[in-house]
């Protein structure tokens, strides 16, 4: 049963694949990825709870489907099918009618090789399933070709490759290190390195932890290894933003939150989290202060994302229940959150023809409803409530407070403000500000545009205001079997 | 684990190709001429495979010898080929605005292996013999690792950072032969082909960028800031 389900998971982006590049028809291929995309979801979620008695081992043990896998899976579908649906309103206003079929394809293929990635069991084939979806995401954020965004799918491929093949050396130091003890020739799993890792001299798991850390670190945008985000994140067409920013960190996260829960237990657990709580506030604060002197609109939502793959690194390294729970219920709410605004911005950048702040004035006149749903959106993810956001970032913050990490928590809360005071003077000034002098805009809110808003806007106020008892038990029980619970 | 037995013939053979294949990173280091790069690649490759090899034959591992082929014919000639192909499209012949001269990139090089060498020996804890190859071997994955990203710092030409990358690349591989040669021979399969992919999109982004950049330099492009 569980195996069916993955199949067609997996089956439906394949299927979009195949009919976008096959049939070549860019109506036929818009449709076909929002189907598959929704198939996905619908699976999804069903597959999270096909596994929460524990993980399912198919093919040889070279897939594996976990309770942390599975959630991963439930956020990039979510992200999957919402950008999927504002593809369609989107894509369409740049004239490039003739490539659609091209973007879709490869749109689905982002999503295929992401998926994958949470359910691979093997470590090498996990970084190669990351490695590709760096391939494939390159040209969806050089798929403009202006000069622009040309650059940055170029640094995004420089950075990110070279960021990944330190992840690379790290998988194989970690598997020589296991050996010793496993013998030279063994099945390179999770399990095997967990079993492992107690025995390794700590010196040589240390340096190995680290270069993942950095390797995965580089793909998941912390800072200092985020110099790719900002261009790749605002230079590419809005639904593929959404995409990067929504589902992609969430899948390299994933590959640290494993490498954590290998070195649990071990000499240096302590200060593999310690490391991960530094990269954790360090982008935190970098991202604080970039938003803060911000012109450029998507730049402004890439530097959130940093941001806030920054607190989930945070949350994974406080550790303990609270900890982790909050990081991967903060892992969702950012998914649904960072699509909004970036929905938002895709508007208002088509709709203004700029990419800087200053030229977008008066919002809500021009969308009453995008607009207010965009103004809403970003006040939830600044953190405040009664928005979801606000709910798992005061649940790592209790993490922070209660454990080893006080100085963290501290600093955390005091650039906590100074983001939500940066973020939203922007929007102050984008909704408020007297509109000087400019032509009526030239593109209006459709429903493909705002109803994919409205998705993800009901579940964030609905989470921020009810945490439901299943997630909370989902959660919990991630943090207990994956990765060793309380400290 | 065949390196505690390993014997002073063998410690030699797998310690001298892996020292050659440092010193061709070092030919790569302080050459303008891009066209030495791509060379001092193809050598590099081909040293490689004569590791995996002496590795397989040594240590009983058959499967390397597929593993050396398919290096040896992938990295020691489709990639080099790729690699001229682009450059001859590119008109572009050797490195201009490098930031530093050849000479002070050899210099910085060297305490790259240095700094390499200090972390390998804390990463060692076996003794005599097998610890000279292990130590060797981590030196060089680790050196190799950090000549690469020297190059990628200093070289700016779209080629140059294609190579930088192969250099991290080669490196791992080439630790990895001599570390665990036992590896699955899967993983090293697909980590090959993996390669060529990632060469063949480098070469498409690479003439995105002329064609609407204007420029291959990473110098300028310098659109993208803050």
């Amino acid at each position: 049963m569980t195996k069916d389900l993955l199949i067609i998971l997996f089956a439906a982006p394949l299927a979009g694949v195949a009919l976008s590049l096959a049939v070549r028809s860019s109506r036929l291929s818009e449709y076909a990825t929002v189907i598959a995309a929704i198939i996905d979801l619908a699976v999804s979620i069903p597959l999270l709870g096909r596994v929460v008695n524990g993980p399912v081992v198919l093919a040889h043990s070279y897939l594996q489907v976990d309770l942390l896998g599975a959630w991963v899976i439930v956020c990039i579908s979510i992200v999957y099918t919402l950008s999927s649906v504002y593809a369609v309103g989107y894509m369409r206003l740049l004239n490039e009618e003739d490539r659609l079929p091209l973007f879709y394809g490869l749109f689905s293929g982002f999503a295929f090789t992401m998926l994958a990635a949470c359910i691979v069991n093997n470590v090498g084939v996990f970084w190669i399933a990351i490695e590709l979806t760096t391939l494939i995401s390159t040209f969806l954020v050089g798929f403009e070709r202006e000069a622009e965004s040309t650059e940055a799918a170029w640094k995004y491929i420089v950075v990110v490759s070279g960021g990944i093949s330190l992840a690379l050396l790290g998988t194989i130091l970690f598997y020589w290190g296991g050996s010793f003890i496993l013998g030279p020739s063994y099945a390179m799993t999770w399990a095997a390195l967990h079993r492992s890792a107690p025995s390794v001299y700590p010196p040589l798991l240390l340096v190995s932890f680290l270069l993942v850390l950095v390797g995965y670190g580089t793909k998941a945008g912390l800072a200092p290894m985020h110099t790719w985000l900002p261009d790749a994140h605002s230079e590419s067409p809005a639904p593929v933003s959404a995409m990067l920013s929504g589902a992609l960190l969430n899948a390299s996260m994933l590959g640290i939150a494993r490498f954590l829960a290998v070195v649990r237990g071990t000499s240096i657990d302590r200060f593999a989290h310690s490391a991960v709580v530094g990269f954790g506030i360090f982008s935190f604060v970098i991202a604080a202060l970039f938003i803060v002197r911000q012109t450029g609109i998507k730049r402004l939502m890439a530097y959130s994302s940093v941001e806030h793959i920054g607190v989930q690194a945070l949350g994974l390294g406080f550790g303990g229940v609270l900890g982790v729970a909050g990081a991967l219920y903060h892992m969702l709410n950012h998914s649904l959150n960072k699509s909004l605004m970036f929905f938002g911005a895709g508007n208002a950048m088509r709709a203004y023809g700029t990419k800087e702040i200053s030229g977008i004035r008066g919002v809500l006149k021009t969308f009453p409803v995008s607009g207010t749903l965009w103004l809403l959106g970003a006040v939830g993810i600044a953190g405040a409530p009664p928005f979801a956001l606000f709910l798992s970032e005061f649940t790592i913050l209790r993490a922070g407070i209660g454990g080893r990490y006080r100085w963290a928590a501290v600093l955390f809360v005091v650039f906590l403000i100074v983001v939500f005071i940066g973020f939203l003077a922007h929007f102050r000034a984008m909704f408020f500000d007297e509109a000087p002098e400019q032509p009526a805009p030239r593109v209006l809110g459709t429903v493909w545009r705002t109803l994919p808003m409205w998705l993800a806007f009901l579940p964030l106020l609905v989470l921020g205001l009810w945490w439901p008892h299943a997630i909370w038990d989902v959660l919990t029980k991630i943090s207990y079997n994956v990765l060793g619970g309380a400290q | 684990m065949f390196l505690a037995h390993v014997n002073s013939l063998q410690a030699s053979i797998f310690s001298s190709l892996a020292v050659l294949s440092l010193l061709l990173t070092f030919v790569m280091l302080g050459s303008h001429w891009l066209r030495n790069y791509v060379y001092a690649f193809a050598a590099q490759s081909w040293l490689i495979a004569a590791l995996s090899a002496s590795v397989g034959y040594f240590a009983g591992y058959p499967e390397l010898y597929v593993i050396a082929v398919l290096t040896a014919l992938f990295r020691g000639l489709v990639l080099p080929y790729l690699l001229m192909r682009i450059i001859a499209r590119l008109n572009v012949k050797r490195e201009l605005h490098a930031l530093l001269q050849p000479s002070s990139s050899l210099v910085l090089g060297a305490l790259l292996v240095m700094f390499a060498f200090v972390i390998a020996n804390h990463m060692n804890w076996q003794p005599l013999l097998s610890a000279h190859v292990v130590v060797l071997a981590l030196t060089i994955m680790l050196s190799m690792k950090f000549l690469g990203f020297l190059m990628l710092t200093v070289r700016d030409e779209a080629v140059s950072q294609i190579l930088g990358l192969l250099v991290l690349e080669n490196g791992i591989f080439l630790g990895s032969q001599i570390l665990v040669p036992g590896m699955p021979l899967l993983i090293e399969i697909v980590i090959l082909f993996d390669l060529l992919i990632v060469v063949a999109c480098f070469g498409m982004l690479v003439r995105f960028l002329v064609v609407h950049a204007g420029t291959t330099s990473s110098r300028q492009l310098n659109r993208l800031v803050g």
